[in-house]
């Protein structure tokens, strides 16, 4: 059953995803591209793509995609997909949901506790790993082609150096980088 | 938080003004939850005054430290200490609706159209720039956790396990929550 295959791992994420939109991508990827196949590493990069130069939360923008496109490919039937979408954005709201008013209501004098304090000496480095991992798993031979393609290969190459110093050093705006990205794919690729 | 930032502080508004107020702040940012603090903070803090400086500040860092989408932990938390559970749900909904219709809308028609070869071509040089755009994440977040000697170790683990040997994710935050918890309560405190 699609839907409460979607409800359950997207409800995962959202209990798990630590480290924001950027920490998720690995759980994301981990559960939608590898265990369930629902859609392919090229496609899972086209919807970070498209979520980074349209407004909202990443996670948000990720599991309404994911919903869609994963019951659509299925069933080919819109409203389903519509409501794969549903799903998948409501499963991953919902931990954080009551997560947020839990602890508005009852435990925000126990976050500076040392309990809550030494789990996250553990979790902080974890999700740098966990943001490496994505970063891995996304320089891939459908994201970047293969040396035997040394035409799209170096481009690929180039582009991923130019927008990683250009967003980190020289200050460009990444929707910009984008932008610039996409124009250079239209001309070269 | 003062007494006099306290006074300044308005009481309950209207589901109506806290809908509206998250949906606008979930349709102008661009960049995920950690581009929509400075327009919470604006509207929130200076304009709204539903929440001190102080208090806003202490918002930020419980909800980077809770699992989900962070700018959704935000506006749970602030609209629940305003209209308990219903307001909560409005500033959810809020901040998550624009961006669900946007994305349901390109989704219907984006996948007519990825095989275009012009959108191929576009998103194939869109792809590689995506990759540095989570490496640079990576980095910054990489400077800020302040990793050490002692914990280096833990990042490259965890990449390791995930990237190469397919470990689920969601298995080493576990792990790491319990280690972290072990070590904080039963080694560090007699080194």
């Amino acid at each position: 059953m699609i839907f409460l295959s979607l409800f359950y791992t997207f409800f995962l994420i959202g209990l798990f995803g630590f480290g924001g939109g950027y920490g998720m991508i690995s759980l994301i990827q981990a559960q939608v591209v590898y265990e369930h196949h629902w859609m392919t590493s090229a496609e899972f990069t086209n919807i970070i793509a498209i979520s980074q130069i349209t407004p909202g939360p990443i996670g948000i923008n990720t599991a309404t995609y994911c919903g869609y496109t994963a019951v659509y490919n299925l069933t080919g039937d819109t409203w389903l997909a519509i409501l794969g979408s549903c799903t998948a954005t409501f499963a991953l709201m919902f931990p954080c949901f009551v997560l947020m008013i839990v602890i508005s209501k009852l435990f925000m004098k126990y976050m500076n506790t040392s309990l809550v304090q030494s789990i996250f000496l553990g979790l902080r480095p974890a999700v740098v790993g966990l943001l490496a991992a994505a970063t891995l798993l996304l320089a891939n031979k459908e994201n970047f082609s293969t040396p035997d393609n040394p035409w799209q290969f170096y481009i690929s190459i180039f582009l991923f150096a130019a927008t990683f110093v250009g967003t980190k050093w020289v200050g460009i705006n990444p929707i910009r980088m984008i932008v610039y990205a996409a124009f250079a794919g239209l001309v070269l690729l | 938080m003062s007494s006099e930032e306290k006074a300044a502080i308005k009481p309950a508004s209207s589901m109506l003004v806290l809908f509206a107020t998250f949906f606008r702040i979930g349709l102008f940012t661009i960049g995920g939850g950690y581009a929509m603090i400075p327009l919470i903070e604006a509207e929130i803090v200076n304009k709204h005054k539903w929440i001190g400086k102080t208090e806003f500040l202490d918002l930020i860092a419980i909800a980077q430290s809770c699992p989900g989408v962070f700018a959704i932990n935000i506006s749970t938390f602030i609209g629940y200490k305003k209209r308990h559970t219903a307001g909560a749900l409005c500033c959810a909904l809020g901040t998550a609706l624009p961006s669900f219709f946007i994305i349901l809308l390109i989704a219907m028609f984006f996948h007519n159209f990825q095989d275009v070869p012009w959108v191929a071509s576009v998103f194939a040089g869109i792809r590689p720039a995506v990759v540095a755009l989570i490496a640079v994440p990576t980095w910054n977040m990489a400077v800020r956790a302040k990793i050490t000697f002692i914990n280096c170790w833990i990042p490259f683990i965890t990449a390791i396990l995930i990237w190469a040997l397919g470990v689920n994710p969601i298995y080493i935050i576990l792990a790491a929550g319990i280690g972290g918890f072990l070590y904080g309560q039963f080694i560090k405190p007699t080194e």
